[in-house]
């Protein structure tokens, strides 16, 4: 094969990539950077300024919305990575060989259903006439019917079981290459469980907690079913602001505003976790 | 092992209480379809198939639910044309990363895994506001007037079609990776063309990956929300049309008909990507798809 024709299959392989980036990722992003810059004056006029982000840290509902959003995904990321990692050391070191597949599909069933059937389904559960609560009133627990739904516990309780999924199975993918020698190794060398689990496993299994982390993070701080459907009216959560701003009021300039904060924002916190971490973008995200 | 019995014991009673929490609101999801009520709660009325088959007016089954139905039929349809696209767009991508080199390669590919860490909303109002400019530029210049621009069908593809193919790429590429390149100079020697070569021992190896890759793509298409809330127009795909349904009208025993019938859909979907490549890839895979 001669040099024009390799060169000919490589810029016929590089179009769609280059397409697919250019116009679908790169320039809209591009697009609400610019839109965001802009303020309505008049019909069909516009100036340019930072005008609408001004706007955003004068309004304390805007701001502490983002502040809100911020805190409890971190929470849920912090809770996922608790809640998570003793089931995915379970999964990877402890279950047998032969129960091990079985139960890492088990925690994949949730992966496949969709977020509103989950959301649905924990409504069912925990509404004033749901499962839990007609229930409770029936063993005589409590006297009357008990309302669990919108208060920020239950949208925590949910956004954790949404995304705790992303974080088992990085870490049980990560904990599964980790020899088993290595502990023994700790042990005979006098290191006490804790000294083990700090010294060696979680070293060990860092990429898996970064990996898990960033995807949580990600997926929780832009999710916008759960925290609707379960925090009800005053779950303030900024991904709504943003549907409230473009599709509600119709104002593209605020709502684009809003979208660049929550990107700056979130890309941010994920720099700041791979930096402190010395971990990677490709090497961390792109092998899940 | 160092770990003592009774610590086995906690961590088997942890991991069965965590399994509990995540099957439970399926479990509720799916029970109240077959409760003869007219509520999805408890008392518990008696079995009934009426939320899927009836027709009269009380209980309007799924079958006989006209909006649901349409909705499902768009998701189909949605789904198709995206899951074919990214797969054939991921597998462009997949020879381009593993077997070329070119300049700023490595930056390039930090760039093909960003659209996994854009927040689904964004993409949404992204794709939206650049197709709705893209449109009114034609319209103002031209006098072209475009309505696949508009919200609707189109525009719910290409948004899904901008994240899913880093999710596909990446699919495939871990499988090109695999490939042992020798089989295809073998064939080659053996005097086959190149077109040849490609059709009847690369794709072929690839194929796992490929059908895979497709019914990723598919499922998380299927369910996605976050992006299509923002590019819907009148023809809604499914989930939208089960939100609507739950915001306006509150729960009914239809929308845990619909759940069932997802859930048993999409396992039976999963089961196949499963089966169809190592149990390792499908891992891979899996976790990828949930990042919309």
């Amino acid at each position: 094969m001669g040099r024009s024709a390799d060169r000919l299959s490589l810029i016929l392989l590089f179009t769609p990539f280059a397409l697919w980036i250019g116009l679908l990722i790169v320039l809209p992003q591009l697009g609400i950077g610019y839109v965001s810059l802009r303020e309505k004056v008049g019909v069909n006029e516009f100036s340019f300024g930072l005008g609408n982000y001004a706007a955003f840290f004068e309004e304390p509902i805007y701001r502490n919305t983002l502040l809100r959003t911020a805190w409890i995904s971190i929470l849920v990321t912090a809770l996922a990575l608790i809640m998570g990692f003793p089931v995915a050391y379970y999964i990877a070191k402890i279950a047998k060989e032969r129960s091990r597949a079985g139960l890492f599909l088990m925690c994949l069933i949730p992966l496949w259903v969709s977020d509103l059937v989950r959301a649905y389904g924990w409504i069912l559960l925990l509404r004033e006439t749901g499962v839990i609560s007609t229930t409770l009133v029936s063993l005589g627990i409590i006297s009357g019917p008990i309302e669990m739904l919108y208060n920020d516990v239950t949208v925590i309780i949910g956004l954790v079981y949404t995304v705790i999924l992303f974080m088992i199975v990085p870490l049980v993918s990560t904990l599964q290459g980790m020899d088993d020698a290595l502990l023994e190794a700790g042990y005979n060398l006098g290191g006490s469980r804790l000294t083990v689990f700090r010294r060696i496993i979680v070293p060990y299994a860092m990429p898996g907690i970064v990996a898990g982390c960033i995807i949580t993070f990600m997926l929780t701080a832009g999710s916008y079913l759960t925290p609707i459907l379960l925090g009800g009216k005053n779950s303030s959560w900024f991904t709504e602001q943003i549907y409230t701003q473009f599709i509600t009021r119709y104002n593209w300039e605020m709502g684009s505003t809003f979208g660049v904060l929550l990107l700056i924002f979130t890309s941010l916190v994920v720099w700041l976790g791979l930096r402190l971490t010395g971990q990677s973008l490709a090497t961390t995200v792109a092998k899940e | 092992m160092q770990s003592s019995k009774s610590l086995i014991w906690v961590f088997r009673a942890y991991v069965l209480i965590f399994f509990i929490y995540l099957i439970a609101p399926l479990v509720a999801a799916g029970v109240f379809a077959f409760n003869d009520s007219m509520f999805p709660s408890l008392p518990w009325q008696g079995f009934t198939w009426d939320w899927f088959f009836s027709a009269s007016d009380p209980k309007v089954g799924l079958l006989h639910d006209d909006r649901l139905l349409r909705g499902m039929g768009n998701s189909l349809y949605i789904g198709v044309i995206v899951a074919a696209l990214s797969v054939a767009a991921g597998t462009c991508n997949a020879f381009l990363f593993e077997r070329r080199q070119f300049p700023m390669k490595s930056l390039l590919y930090v760039l093909m895994i960003i659209p996994l860490v854009i927040p689904g909303v964004i993409i949404g109002i992204s794709i939206l506001l650049m197709a709705s400019m893209v449109a009114n530029f034609l319209d103002r210049e031209f006098g072209i007037f475009l309505l696949s621009l508009r919200p609707g069908i189109v525009l719910i593809v290409l948004g899904q079609f901008s994240f899913l193919t880093t999710i596909t790429s990446l699919v495939i590429a871990a499988r090109l990776q695999k490939f042992d390149i020798a089989l295809e100079e073998a064939a080659l020697n053996l005097g086959a063309s190149r077109v040849r070569v490609l059709t009847t021992v690369t794709l072929p190896f690839l194929f796992p990956a490929l059908f895979s890759a497709f019914v990723v793509a598919f499922l998380v298409s299927f369910e996605n929300f976050n992006t299509t809330l923002m590019l819907v127009g009148s023809d809604a795909p499914l989930t939208i049309t089960m939100y609507d349904r739950m915001v306006k009208v509150g729960s009914t025993p239809v929308l845990n008909a619909m759940s069932v019938v997802l859930m048993l859909g999409s396992g039976l979907l999963a089961l196949a990507s499963v089966l169809g490549q190592r149990p390792k890839k499908a891992q891979g895979s899996s976790a990828a798809a949930a990042m919309d």
